[in-house]
C-alpha cells in the first residue's frame, strides 16, 4: 500500500468513525458530557491555582527586606550599597532611609516624641528597604537574596518576614499536588468511561468484526475505527470541559473583582489561555485513544469468526 | 491444494466432529463435501479457513501446514481464500458495493482499483447496477450472489462455500452452483459443503462423503 493510500485510508476511517458517532448524537453527547465533567474539575482547580499564584505574586513583592547599616558607615556608603543592590536581577526596588528620616518618622508615628527629646544621640541606623523582584519571589530566592545582602560590608542586620512567603508557597504546593492527584484520578476515569463506551460499541458490532476477520482483517485493522472513535469522544469531552470552565470563570469574574477591590487590588480573574486549552483537548484526545485502545485490543482479540 | 492427514477435531464441549479425516483436493479442482447434517462438513471448511484448528493431524492448504500459522499470520492467510456462507454474512448497514469491496479494503487496495474490481465481480454474478442497494433490499438469491461476489473479488485461488444453496429455491440453487462452476472453469479451486445430492449430480463434480466425522467415500 502506498503512503498516500495509507493516509487516505486513515482519513476515511477517521471521518467514518465521526459519522458513526453522530448517528447517535444523544448517546455521544452524554458520553462526552461525562468526560467533560471529569476533566472540568481538575481544569477548574488548575485555573484557581494559576489565579492564586498570580494574585499572591503581587503579595510576594510586598514582602520587603529591611537592611540595617552599621552606624559607623557614612551616608555615601549607604548610597553605594543601595546602588550595588539596584544592580542585582533579584532586586526590584531599593529605598534609602537615613537615620534622621527614621527618627523623624518614629517621632511622628510612635507617640514617644517627648521621650526621644531626652536622647542625646540618634539610636537608629541608616537603613534600606529592598523589594525582591519576581526572580526572588520564592522562599529559596528570598533566602538567597537575604544571605547575599548580609554578606555586604557594613550591613549590620537583614530582616525578612519570610515565614509568610514560605507558608503561602507551602499551601500552593499542596494545592498543586491536589490538582495533579485529582487530574490523575479523573484522567483515569476518562479512560474507563471511553473504554466502557467502546466495549459496548464493539459488542454491538460483533457480527461486523467477525465478517471483517473472515475476509482477512487483522486485529489492528478491526481496531482502527474504534481508536478514532475514542479520540473523537476525548476531543468532544475536552471541548465541552473548556466551555464549562469558561462559563464558570465568567460567572465568578465579577464577584472576584469586587472582592479584590475591597482589598485595594486591581486583580482580575484570568480565564484559560489558548495554549493550555489546546493542550487540554490534546490530552483528552490521548486519554480517549488510550481508553479505546485498552478496550478494543482486549475485546476485538476475543472475537473470532465461528 | 488441500490435504487432510488424519485430522481429528474435538470441540471444547467434548463433541468429536472429525475422527482421522484424510483426503486431498487438487489445485483447480471442484469438489463437494456431502453428508448428513452434523457429519462434519462445516468443521472441515472451518479448518481450511483457519476458523478452527485441528485437535490432531495436519491440514495443508497451498502446501502450507496451517497448524504452523501463528495468530498474527491468520489474517494474511485468509486473504487467499474466498468464503461463502449459507447465511451470507453481509453488513446490512452498508451498500452492496461496500460489502463486496471489504476484502480489497482490508488488503489495502487503492480506491480506483477497488471500484474497478467491485464492478467486475458484481458483473460476474449478474448484480451490476445494484451497487447502491442495501442487502435487505435484495432477494435471498441476490444476497447470496453478493456474498459470492465478495468471496471472489480479491481473486482467491481457493473458494470454499458452506451450504451456499441452503436457503434458495431449486432454480436459484442450480444457478448459484453454475456460478461456482464458472469460477472453477477459470482455475479457481472450489470446495462446497452441501447435502443436496440432486444438485451435486446436476453440476457433476467429485464428492467426498463425510459420515459421523469420517470420510466414507472419496
Amino acid at each position: 500500500m502506498s503512503l498516500n493510500a495509507y493516509f487516505a485510508r486513515h482519513a476515511q476511517t477517521l471521518i467514518g468513525s465521526l459519522g458513526r458517532i453522530l448517528q447517535e448524537p444523544l448517546a455521544a453527547l452524554m458520553t462526552m458530557a461525562v468526560i467533560a465533567v471529569a476533566l472540568a474539575l481538575p481544569l477548574f482547580l488548575n485555573l484557581f491555582l494559576q489565579n492564586a499564584r498570580a494574585a499572591t505574586g503581587n503579595w510576594n513583592e510586598a514582602f520587603d527586606i529591611s537592611v540595617y547599616i552599621d552606624k559607623q558607615a557614612s551616608e555615601s556608603r549607604l548610597q553605594a550599597i543601595a546602588k550595588q543592590l539596584r544592580a542585582r536581577d533579584d532586586v526590584a526596588t531599593v529605598r534609602t532611609i537615613s537615620a534622621e528620616q527614621a527618627l523623624a518618622e518614629f517621632r511622628e508615628y510612635s507617640g514617644f516624641g517627648k521621650a526621644l527629646d531626652a536622647l542625646t544621640d540618634n539610636p537608629l541606623p541608616n537603613a534600606l528597604i529592598v523589594t525582591p523582584s519576581i526572580v526572588a519571589s520564592t522562599p529559596e530566592g528570598t533566602d538567597a537574596l537575604k544571605a547575599a545582602i548580609a554578606g555586604i560590608t557594613d550591613v549590620q542586620a537583614v530582616q525578612l518576614d519570610s515565614e509568610w512567603v514560605k507558608r503561602l508557597h507551602a499551601m500552593l504546593v499542596i494545592l498543586r499536588r491536589v490538582v495533579l492527584l485529582t487530574g490523575g484520578l479523573l484522567g483515569l476515569g476518562v479512560v474507563l468511561i471511553v473504554g466502557n463506551t467502546i466495549r459496548l460499541d464493539i459488542l454491538n458490532r460483533r457480527a461486523e468484526i467477525e465478517v471483517m476477520k473472515l475476509v482477512g482483517a487483522s486485529d489492528g485493522f478491526a481496531r482502527r475505527p474504534f481508536l478514532y472513535s475514542g479520540i473523537w469522544y476525548g476531543v468532544g469531552g475536552g471541548l465541552m470541559a473548556l466551555i464549562l470552565v469558561a462559563v464558570a470563570a465568567a460567572v465568578l469574574a465579577a464577584p472576584v473583582e469586587r472582592l479584590a477591590l475591597l482589598y485595594g487590588s486591581e486583580f482580575r480573574l484570568q480565564g484559560l489561555q489558548w495554549a493550555p486549552a489546546v493542550v487540554v483537548v490534546a490530552a483528552a484526545a490521548a486519554l480517549g485513544w488510550l481508553g479505546s485502545w485498552l478496550a478494543a485490543t482486549r475485546h476485538i482479540r476475543a472475537i473470532e469468526p465461528s | 491444494m488441500i490435504r487432510f492427514d488424519g485430522v481429528h477435531k474435538r470441540y471444547p464441549n467434548g463433541r468429536e466432529a472429525l475422527c482421522g479425516v484424510s483426503f486431498a483436493v487438487d489445485s483447480g479442482e471442484m469438489c463437494f463435501l456431502t453428508g448428513h447434517s452434523g457429519a462434519g462438513k462445516s468443521s472441515i471448511l472451518k479448518l481450511i479457513a483457519l476458523i478452527e484448528r485441528p485437535s490432531r493431524g495436519q491440514v495443508f492448504v497451498n502446501n502450507q501446514n496451517v497448524s504452523g500459522i501463528k495468530r498474527r499470520g491468520i489474517s494474511q492467510f485468509r486473504r487467499g481464500i474466498g468464503v461463502v456462507f449459507q447465511d451470507h454474512k453481509l453488513l446490512h448497514d452498508r451498500p452492496v458495493s461496500d460489502n463486496v469491496a471489504l476484502p480489497l479494503i482490508v488488503a489495502g487496495v487503492g480506491r480506483s482499483e477497488i471500484d474497478k474490481r467491485v464492478r467486475a465481480a458484481l458483473d460476474q454474478v449478474g448484480l451490476l447496477g445494484k451497487e447502491k442497494n442495501r442487502p435487505l433490499e435484495l432477494s435471498t438469491g441476490e444476497q447470496q450472489r453478493v456474498g459470492i461476489a465478495r468471496a471472489v473479488v480479491a481473486k482467491p485461488a481457493l473458494l470454499i462455500a458452506d451450504e451456499p444453496t441452503g436457503n434458495l429455491d431449486p432454480d436459484l440453487a442450480l444457478e448459484t452452483m453454475r456460478l461456482f462452476k464458472r469460477f472453477n472453469d477459470v482455475g479457481v479451486t472450489v470446495v462446497i459443503a452441501s447435502h443436496d445430492v440432486h444438485l451435486i449430480d446436476e453440476v457433476g463434480a467429485r464428492r467426498i462423503v463425510i459420515d459421523a466425522g469420517r470420510v466414507a467415500a472419496t
